[in-house]
């Protein structure tokens, strides 16, 4: 098969974050391509066995994998909540709701694995069935291939001899379905317990119940020979993959490694000054993790105080970062101007969520984009920028903090929940191979001379680093004099600096690379999209047959987008905002019709959706 | 060294007259006597007329946004102990628009020296009434006088935990001077709180004190180790009486013996809190200097530890940890 998503779904408790990321891992390591999609409850803990506690997590693996896929072929339901979750989607909530393919989470012709000893009469009336039998109830297709599993029955039979507490025996129920779930995928055991091994390095008591539940349940697959044919999946043969060794990473720790990266190619100290928000905390911990790497984190007492932190340590010549999403970003706004009106290099990771206010912080949106292009005092130009993979918040977090240190300018990278949480197929870079990096460090020949407005022939103004002997200076957030740097109110100068400042982040753009045309560039039509949306748009214009144009740089915009969007007749701007990009091209390319395609439900794209609407015009 | 190397040649724009020139005039000449060369020390300021300081000091300096000076500071410690780092701020800048982070850096115990302009007052936005503004107070913003408690703002530093304070005066430059090489000395957050009059919107301000005929009656230097004497005649003695502070004559044998190194602050609560209100001298000079670990030297140690017990330091070697397949 080319590829198959598959989705585990169960109670908050029920572990299924940690048995899809393993799943999703251990598929990476063994050459699929995956793209995954967790998608948890905002609650910390609902009541155990409650629909809103239900937590799911989706896998697309195979070759060809743009998405965590629109829909499940394989579905893992740990318990009655969670089968009328996925079988009702966002209906889940609707007394009368049936099975409906527009809303359920998985195809009609999907396997769907089910504990039966979860179909209890409390546990019925908790996820809120009004009879016994939920498969009628809810009205799953016959087409559905049901395979009915007694999970707890077995679970507590394989670990009956532990000398575990119930509770804890109980908790091991994901592993047996994990056991299954790799006979069904035909992942070799040995691979499963090797990385269950490592998964638990930290808590040998736990290796040696996991393995055997773990075990079991392969067995169980292997000799009760259930009814259903195992996927086999071949290991990735997509000829735009290079070679080298490959891996599976989350956004937030790719974006996370990428600063590691620059710091180390340029000899920078990286510095993250942040502030706990979801969903960019796990930048946060994963940099406070790698003290190894001289990684300094500083948890700010607020989102002011991260960005400000940041700023002093930029002052002082360090890679300084500051992480955080869309209401921590309009936090730090007066500080971001700041460090544009210093010209100090600092980069801004937005881990966009769901606005405005607090709104939805654990699902995903593209709303801050307008916000990170204009939302400061003044006439405050910086660069913009956005990943679309996983895996590539690596390479443009990397490019940020290059672009930063070479321009003497913030930057603002925007990922976003779905990226963040997800994790995508990585292939490692060494550090030898990534680009150089040469920050703006003063030459020493100014010694004596220098002043913070001198800049080079690229209009960039050059660092003098405190602790440098003859480079005394003061640097301001007020308005300074063009040429001696000092505070100045003059008008001609205000606006001299003003486009000098404008001037200097409209030359990035010899830092960023043509846009390139995916799909048929020979269509007529083509979507356009920016950030976290491209699988999906890529997925959307191959089955088409158009053409995709897609952003990762957007202030400024590649050198070629007038060429490149001159050359179709309708071009479908693809957001999930209300139409944020669009209304910045038309600003920008005021010649060129946008129209447009949007959606603003705190959720990823479908493909479906936008073949269905394109189709529809 | 001289003081007249750690000045810019930037024409200074405090108004004549204003307190902040004496304060500006003591820095440099505790700088001078400090001796580190203007290249290692960095002047972080906000908003306000004190956070005009970096521009007329010839260090590297940074003059940020309103209330933030102390969030940058911090910064800059953290990522660089090696720097010798002051901050300068005012009563608005750091105890109402930065109150956060002027408590944080604080209870972190960031080895910054700050000097925090009180003259109760807005002077840079032409006068509202501050935090420290006594209650009653009559302003712009208060035609009707204030309704609001003003802070103390050596409560809110030994509130924060502080390891560091001391008061100076405007007029008395060599209690500033000596205060400013105290809290240099001091490693941690060292809090100065600098009295200046504001001549054009509060004219007269600390005159309880500052005024030259009364000030040795209304006010006590504080000195470690020394007995808590005071008065035109010395004559005065300061002592306890239950929970209170009293006055006594100076040869009364209950006088107290100032401890700025005790690590217990009630002692020094009881002194910040001496005032008209309570008919006891204002305490100026170095109230409070404790030691404990800085927050730059804590972040930094365990960098270093980390690293040196780690087999990973590189990337490269970082990237080996995970889990991977070839691609040939």
């Amino acid at each position: 098969m080319q590829n198959v998503v598959i989705r585990f779904c169960g109670d908050s408790g029920d572990g299924m974050q940690l048995t899809g990321n393993m799943f999703s891992s251990l598929s990476a390591i063994l050459g699929n391509e995956i793209s995954t999609l967790p998608d948890f409850p905002a609650e910390i803990r609902a009541p155990q066995g409650t629909l809103g506690g239900v937590s799911g997590f989706q896998v697309n693996l195979g070759q060809g994998v743009y998405t965590p896929g629109d829909k499940a072929d394989v579905v893992v339901a740990m318990n009655a909540a969670a089968l009328k979750v996925c079988t009702l989607g966002s209906h889940f909530n609707h007394p009368q709701a049936h099975f409906d393919e527009e809303f359920a989470l998985y195809h009609r012709h999907a396997i769907v694995i089910v504990d039966t000893d979860t179909f209890t009469q409390t546990d019925l009336e908790k996820a809120q069935y009004h009879t016994d039998n939920p498969f009628t109830e809810l009205g799953v297709p016959e087409s559905v291939q049901i395979v009915p599993i007694a999970l707890t029955t077995h679970t507590k039979e394989s670990l009956k001899d532990s000398g575990l507490d119930n509770k804890s025996i109980l908790k091991s129920r994901n592993m047996f379905a994990l056991g299954v779930v790799c006979w069904l995928f035909d992942r070799p055991i040995d691979k499963a317990i090797h990385f269950l091994e490592e998964k638990f390095a930290k808590k040998p008591q736990l290796i040696p119940h996991n393995v055997k539940v773990l075990t079991d349940g392969f067995n169980y697959g292997q000799n009760l020979a259930l009814s259903v044919n195992r996927i086999r999946l071949e290991q990735t043969q997509d000829s735009n993959m290079p070679a080298g060794h490959y891996t599976s990473i989350a956004g937030n720790k790719a974006t996370a490694w990428g600063l590691i990266a620059a710091a180390h190619k340029c000899g920078k100290k990286l510095f993250l000054g942040s502030y706990p928000i979801t969903p960019a905390t796990d930048i946060m911990h994963e940099l406070a993790a790698r003290k190894d790497m001289g990684v300094m984190v500083v948890q700010a007492e607020d989102e002011i105080a991260g960005v400000c932190t940041a700023i002093g340590a930029a002052f002082a010549g360090d890679l300084a970062c500051t992480s955080t999403s869309g209401p921590g970003l309009s936090l730090k706004s007066e500080g971001i101007g700041l460090a544009v009106m210093a010209e100090l290099p600092l980069v801004v990771i937005d881990v966009q969520r769901g606005g405005p206010s607090t709104g939805l912080p654990t699902k995903t949106e593209q709303t801050d984009l307008l916000q990170a292009l204009y939302g400061r005092n003044g006439e405050c130009p910086l660069v913009v920028m956005a990943a679309s993979t996983s895996a590539n918040c690596f390479h443009y977090a990397y490019q940020a903090c290059k672009i930063a240190l070479e321009n003497m300018t913030p930057v603002i990278l925007l990922t976003d929940t779905y990226l963040a949480n997800g994790t995508g197929l990585w292939r490692i870079p060494t550090l030898a191979e990534l680009p150089e990096i040469h920050p703006q460090t003063v030459p020493t020949e100014l010694q004596g001379h220098y002043n913070p407005a001198l800049r080079d022939a690229n209009g960039i103004r050059y660092w003098g680093i405190p602790g440098m002997e003859g480079f005394e200076h003061r640097n301001i957030g007020l308005e300074r004099d063009a040429a001696k740097g000092t505070i100045s109110t003059n008008p001609e100068n205000h606006e001299t600096m003003v486009k000098a400042r404008q001037a200097k982040v409209d030359q990035v753009v010899r830092f960023i690379p043509d846009l390139q045309i995916q799909g048929n560039a020979d269509s007529d039509t083509a979507l356009v999209g920016w950030g976290s949306t491209e699988g999906h748009l890529h997925a959307a214009a191959n089955e088409l047959n158009c053409a995709l144009v897609h952003f990762n740089y957007i202030n400024p915009l590649p050198a070629n987008t007038a060429d490149v969007l001159k050359r179709f007749k309708r071009i479908i701007v693809c957001e999930l905002n209300s139409g944020q990009f669009a209304t910045y091209l038309r600003s920008k390319l005021p010649d060129i019709r946008f129209e447009q395609y949007n959606e603003v439900m705190g959720q990823p794209f479908a493909v479906e959706r936008i073949v269905e609407h394109v189709k529809s015009l | 060294m001289e003081a007249t190397q750690f000045k810019s040649d930037q024409y200074v724009r405090f108004c004549p007259g204003c307190g902040d020139h004496a304060i500006l005039a003591a820095l440099t000449k505790a700088m001078a006597q400090i001796g580190i060369p203007t290249h290692q020390i960095a002047v972080i300021s906000g908003i306000g007329c004190s956070s005009r300081m970096p521009h007329y000091l010839s260090a590297y300096g940074f003059n940020t946004i309103h209330g933030r000076g102390g969030a940058v500071a911090t910064g800059v410690k953290t990522s660089h102990p090696e720097l010798t780092v002051w901050q300068m701020s005012g009563d608005g800048d750091c105890m109402a628009i930065g109150g956060n982070h002027f408590i944080h850096e604080i209870r972190r115990n960031v080895d910054l020296n700050v000097c925090v302009f009180n003259n109760r007052i807005y002077g840079l936005t032409k006068g509202q009434y501050s935090p420290t503004s006594p209650k009653g107070f009559v302003s712009k913003s208060s035609p009707f006088g204030t309704v609001e408690r003003p802070f103390i703002p050596g409560e809110l530093v030994l509130g924060a935990r502080g390891t560091f304070f001391a008061r100076t005066l405007d007029v008395d430059m060599p209690t500033a001077v000596d205060c400013m090489i105290k809290a240099h000395q001091h490693k941690g957050a060292s809090i100065i709180e600098c009295l200046v009059n504001c001549v054009i919107f509060n004219n007269g301000t600390h005159n309880w004190i500052a005024d030259r005929e009364t000030r040795a009656d209304h006010s006590i230097v504080l000195h470690h180790g020394e007995k808590m004497i005071f008065g035109t005649n010395k004559d005065k003695g300061l002592a306890m009486e239950g929970f209170n502070l009293i006055v006594v004559p100076a040869d009364d044998p209950r006088v107290l013996v100032h401890d700025a190194h005790c690590q217990d602050d009630i002692l020094h609560h009881k002194l910040v809190q001496m005032g008209p209100e309570n008919g006891l001298p204002v305490a100026l000079g170095v109230i409070r200097d404790v030691e404990e670990e800085t927050y730059d030297e804590a972040v930094n140690r365990q960098i270093a530890e980390v690293r040196a017990a780690s087999k990973a330091k590189t990337f490269d070697e970082l990237t080996a940890t995970l889990e991977q397949w070839e691609r040939k």
